[in-house]
């Protein structure tokens, strides 16, 4: 008999670090203080931690970060692959473990010096040391040695077949960034963005301009899971999980899925909104906001086709129609998202869905939110996560 | 073309068939001994039938542009930019990466005929590339 984990357990606690350009600071001192951030917001001590979840491409080891903020015995650690795309597989991993027994208190986390330190925009050419070494050849040889490489073939071909514009893009940019104006922890904050600066920015990988982008950021955010039942014991309002999965389609790559018949829709994204939908006995009319994965504009666009927020194609017409923005059908990102507030590679997008549902976001839209849907990595094996109140 | 040479692709068992016929100037496409099906890219077994066995066959290097990117930022050595890179529909139903040369940036279409055109950088190394399909 299948376990389900709907309504099983909770975040109880969401911590983050200072966010910048340069820290200072090493990874694990990022880690050690989001983490202790997390606990603190929960008002659950570190030595209680007995389960951490990270991705294969943090740098700190478990047991590091576990005697840095003097944790207790761990029974659960684990590790998520794929980049941006391991965010809500870090919290299908915690629920699991707290709805199982495995462990009661389990902290996922992300911390990165992703500006000074080892940039992703700099390109795979200097130092693949992972094993999919030949998945690369195919790229590198011709050029294709960066995130923004990758992405701009896919967005390319979708924007063509659909109609979508640079102003259609340049529209999600101004969106997250007017949502920076009221998070003074977003890089975005104070710098607003208008339609002409867009428009005329450095072209990076056509389609896509310099504000097509997420930002390079030094920072760290942590998630504190525990039961449902004990998070209603705990200091902050909990954020539910009514659903959470994760989705690897067939044909799929790391970024470069470019072997599928059509490649105008995200595939592994549609199974993920199947499964968690179906988990949590929720459909698209039940999400009040969304944090959708932003590492690129395009992204968000073809995302909403993906959540069945609209038909294939009309992705852009939402976006005309202010659909993202705070009086919008689907608030998205309200924190600026990884364009606009900082790039800790989805795991401040599920902070952000946390604060949505305690009330708390700076760019808290006015009508009730009940459910939000946070999506992790695009174009890489991903998955997806509804939060209730 | 830039003088820097650019950065090998990493080669295994997998792969370096592939390159060692565009070495000697054709573009290969695996192909199952299993099912006759053509992969790219290639892999050591046939997710449709399962079979460990295969050969390689030349493709004839015609085709069209599936998708583009024109690639301006960050620049590395041994490119020149801006660096149009696309994915070429072949003529056998297989799809490949590549660049297109003899094109200036903004002529490149969606389906556009292309031709394999096998370029060698001043090292000597080689690798299929594509050109706009003459006019016949």
């Amino acid at each position: 008999m299948a376990i389900s984990l709907k309504n099983q357990a909770a975040i109880a606690g969401v911590g983050m670090t200072e966010l910048s350009k340069n820290s200072g600071v090493s990874e694990l001192s990022l880690a050690a203080q989001c983490i202790k951030a997390a606990c603190d917001d929960a008002g659950i001590a570190p030595s209680e931690i007995d389960g951490l979840v990270s991705y294969t491409l943090d740098s700190t080891d478990e047991i590091e970060v576990a005697r840095a903020v003097g944790a207790g015995d761990l029974t659960f650690f684990s590790r998520i692959n794929y980049g941006g795309g391991a965010a809500v597989g870090t919290i299908l991993q915690a629920v699991m473990a707290v709805a199982t027994g495995q462990a009661n208190t389990v902290v996922c986390w992300r911390a990165m010096n992703g500006r000074s330190g080892q940039r992703m925009g700099q390109g795979v050419s200097a130092s693949i040391s992972s094993s999919d070494l030949i998945h690369w050849s195919w790229y590198m040889a011709y050029g294709m040695l960066t995130p923004g490489s990758w992405i701009a073939m896919i967005a390319n071909k979708y924007m063509h077949k659909y109609g979508v514009t640079r102003e259609d893009l340049g529209r999600v940019a101004i969106s997250q960034r007017n949502y920076a104006q009221s998070n003074p922890r977003a890089f975005g904050y104070g710098k607003p963005l208008t339609m002409d600066a867009y428009l005329n920015s450095k072209m990076i990988a056509e389609p896509l301009c310099l504000y097509d982008f997420c930002q390079e950021t030094d920072g760290g955010c942590a998630i504190l899971i525990t039961s449902a039942e004990r998070a209603r014991d705990l200091k902050q309002k909990p954020a539910i999980i009514r659903g959470v999965t994760q989705a690897s389609t067939q044909g799929q790559e790391q970024m470069t899925s470019y072997y599928r018949s059509e490649l105008v829709s995200l595939p592994e994204m549609e199974l993920a909104a199947r499964r968690v939908y179906a988990m949590a006995g929720l459909g698209p009319d039940d999400i009040d906001a969304a944090c959708l994965y932003d590492a690129f504009t395009s992204e968000i666009i073809m995302q909403l086709e993906s959540f069945g927020f609209c038909g294939e194609g009309e992705g852009k017409d939402m976006v005309r129609d202010g659909a993202l923005d705070s009086d919008g059908r689907l608030p998205n990102n309200t924190h600026g998202g990884l364009l606009s507030e900082a790039y800790i590679h989805g795991m401040n997008n599920i902070a952000e869905g946390v604060r949505l549902i305690r009330g708390e976001s700076t760019g808290q839209p006015e009508k009730r939110i009940e459910h939000v849907l946070v999506s992790s990595g695009v174009g890489v094996p991903t998955g997806a996560l509804i939060l209730g109140d | 073309m830039s003088d820097s040479p650019r950065n090998k692709p990493p080669q295994g068992h997998d792969n370096s068939w592939w390159w060692a016929m565009a070495n000697e100037g054709k573009l290969g496409i695996q192909r199952c001994l299993g099912c006759q099906t053509l992969r790219h890219p290639p892999r050591p077994m046939c997710g449709d039938c399962h079979s460990l066995e295969w050969d390689a066959v030349e493709a004839t290097g015609k085709g069209t542009i599936c998708s583009f990117t024109v690639l301006h930022h960050p620049q590395f050595p041994g490119f020149d930019y801006p660096l149009i890179t696309i994915l070429v529909d072949l003529e056998e139903g297989t799809r490949v990466t590549s660049q297109l040369l003899q094109c200036d940036p903004a002529d490149v279409k969606f389906g556009m005929a292309v031709e394999m055109h096998m370029h060698e950088d001043a090292d000597g190394f080689k690798l299929p590339m594509f050109k706009p399909a003459q006019a016949k």
